[in-house]
């Protein structure tokens, strides 16, 4: 498995000395090409999945791996590093960079690993073109509607050829059809690119897209049910 | 696997540039903040080295180790005003051991007139023939050497007549650019000198300081002849006039330098702060702390070296067109050195207002919270 997340537990602070548990013994393991899609309301604990994923956040117990990598012993500046080369994060709104153009927000991301942006265009604009912006590298981020915007977040997500990609909610500021197009664009390049992928989601329409989902409350994975359900 | 180790060592910039670019109009903003202080640093270094050297350049440029002022009163530091020392004075330190020459200088204030020209000089009293003063083989009871500006602004030349108090000299020479509390200085002989003004009530003639060369026991010399000699870089501070002015412009310059700090700092926080968004999406994505430290602090270095390099620039061409009007000194040193100073200091301020980005969390990057 790709990534693997087994018996983790996550707790936050809860006024004087309560903690309020994100995430209760949370097993979860997706595998490379495989799209996961985890639904819940608010406040379930999506987001700490994700961001336990991420490295953002380090849980109280379990064993977090990506690609072969266990998560709990790495230092901040390896864990940053992990995240550059491995993960690739889609986040909520696109937070794209307003002084890049579309090309730039994706080499950026051979910048923080090191490369020059400019042995990368290339791959950027293949990036590009397999989200349907090609025509759109010299654009900066007010010069492109909402749904471009998220699109070149995906591209910039798989720009360091990451093994894990982690999508939050990424049709929660598109419309029906937009949402619908976007989550097609993360199926088809999750089986092409061979990612793992896991999306967060409170909206269950369109997730047909998915191998599998998972449904989230109070912290805690229920069962998984067939793509669909 | 970690291979982007080699990401923290990174020396170029990517967003910083970008950002650059697509803010100009704030960068624009600051960069001439930036300009303008270093302008004005300039300027008044500039007026300051200007002014200092009207008011000592007849001191500092005397060859001359030591001055030996007459011993103050316990607890009084020396001063040019109240030093008057005797001949014996220096006939003493001539023969202290180590001592090369020990030469007698009268400085006094006193007027000038030529024609219908009155000008304020100072007199520099010598004994002829010494070698602490221009043309000095040309001084003698009568004759007198005017330096380059007290030739102009009394309109002599060589061979003219100009009246010191009540003293008819003649001008046997017009040589150097001595200045001394910002009147140009004008050698008489040691004896002419003594005419000038009251000599107490001493019988012995009299100077202000004895001009020292050699090396010596200084202190042995002081204690023989009953003076006081110290360097001659620091007999100015016997020059009240100095004191008081280079003290408050070197006050004011100083107050520059904080400014500006302040101002680059002020700007870079906020900066930060409104940046602080992207940095957590950066981290987010993988960008190390350094490497997010060296891109901001490479944006700081670009402007100040942009904005210092032009306001040097423009302190040098207004300070070239009103040298001639102003004392103004135009060297590395009172151009390039503030400017440097000006940079370093910037980049202090934008070093401690930057170093913010190490407490951005880059988990308020995920959610909508942005």
């Amino acid at each position: 498995m790709t990534l693997t997340l087994n018996d983790v537990t996550l707790t936050y602070p809860d006024g004087d000395a309560s903690r309020l548990t994100a995430l209760d013994a949370v097993t979860l393991s997706v595998a490379a090409g495989e799209l996961a899609a985890v639904v819940g309301p608010s406040g379930s604990g999506k987001s700490s999945l994700l961001a336990v994923a991420a490295t953002l956040v380090t849980p109280d117990s379990g064993v977090v791996l990506v690609d072969g990598t266990e998560t709990g012993t790495l230092s901040r500046a390896e864990k940053a590093e992990l995240r550059r080369d491995r993960i690739g994060i889609v986040f909520q709104q696109p937070n794209l960079l307003a002084s890049l153009t579309a090309a730039e927000q994706l080499q950026v991301m051979a910048h923080l690993s090191g490369r020059k942006p400019r042995e990368v265009r290339a791959r950027a604009l293949e990036l590009l073109d397999a989200v349907g912006l090609a025509d759109k590298a010299g654009r900066r981020p007010h010069q492109l509607s909402g749904g471009q915007r998220q699109r070149i977040n995906i591209a910039r997500a798989l720009m360091n050829e990451p093994a894990v990609m982690l999508v939050d909610e990424p049709t929660s500021a598109l419309d029906h059809e937009r949402g619908a197009a976007v989550l097609d664009l993360l199926s088809g390049l999750t089986r092409e690119r061979g990612v793992a992928t896991v999306l967060v989601t409170h909206d269950r329409s369109h997730l047909e897209v998915a191998d599998r989902v998972v449904r989230m409350e109070d912290g805690r994975l229920g069962a998984m049910s067939p793509s669909g359900v | 696997m970690f291979r982007g180790a080699s990401a923290t060592s990174l020396v170029h910039m990517f967003v910083a540039w970008r950002d650059l670019r697509f803010a100009k109009g704030r960068f624009a903003l600051m960069g001439t903040v930036v300009v303008l202080i270093t302008l004005l640093v300039g300027l008044l270094s500039g007026l300051t080295a200007g002014l200092a050297r009207d008011n000592t350049v007849a001191v500092t440029s005397l060859p001359a180790d030591r001055l030996a002022f007459a011993a103050p009163p316990d607890g009084q530091e020396v001063s040019f005003t109240n030093s008057s020392v005797g001949e014996s004075a220096w006939r003493d330190w001539a023969k202290q051991p180590g001592v090369d020459s020990a030469e007698p200088i009268g400085i006094r204030t006193v007027n000038g007139w030529a024609g219908d020209r009155t000008v304020a000089v100072a007199a520099f009293g010598v004994e002829p023939g010494a070698k602490i003063a221009p043309a000095s083989g040309d001084l003698g009871p009568g004759k007198v050497v005017l330096s380059t500006k007290a030739a102009e602004e009394l309109n002599l030349a060589a061979g003219d007549t100009v009246r010191l108090g009540d003293v008819e000299e003649t001008v046997a020479a017009v040589e150097g650019g001595a200045m001394y509390s910002h009147q140009p200085v004008v050698w008489t002989s040691l004896d002419d000198w003594q005419k000038l003004g009251h000599s107490g009530t001493s019988t012995e003639e009299q100077a202000t300081v004895v001009a020292l060369k050699g090396s010596a026991d200084w202190a042995a010399g002081d204690k023989a002849t009953e003076t006081r000699s110290v360097p001659l870089g620091d007999s100015l501070a016997a020059l009240a006039s100095y004191q008081a002015e280079n003290g408050s412009l070197q006050l004011m310059r100083g107050f520059l330098f904080a400014i500006s700090a302040l101002v680059v700092g002020a700007f870079f926080t906020v900066w930060t702060i409104q940046r602080s968004g992207d940095i957590a999406v950066l981290k987010a994505l993988g960008a190390s702390t350094p490497y997010l430290l060296k891109d901001a602090l490479g944006q700081a270095v670009v402007l100040l070296t942009l904005g210092t390099l032009l306001g040097t620039a423009l302190a040098t061409l207004l300070g070239a067109s009103i040298g001639g009007a102003v004392p103004f000194v135009l060297e590395a040193a009172t151009l390039l050195v503030p400017a440097l100073v000006m940079i370093a200091l910037g980049i202090v301020g934008a070093a401690l207002s930057i170093r913010r980005i190490t407490a951005v969390d880059p988990l308020t990057a995920l959610g909508s919270a942005r």
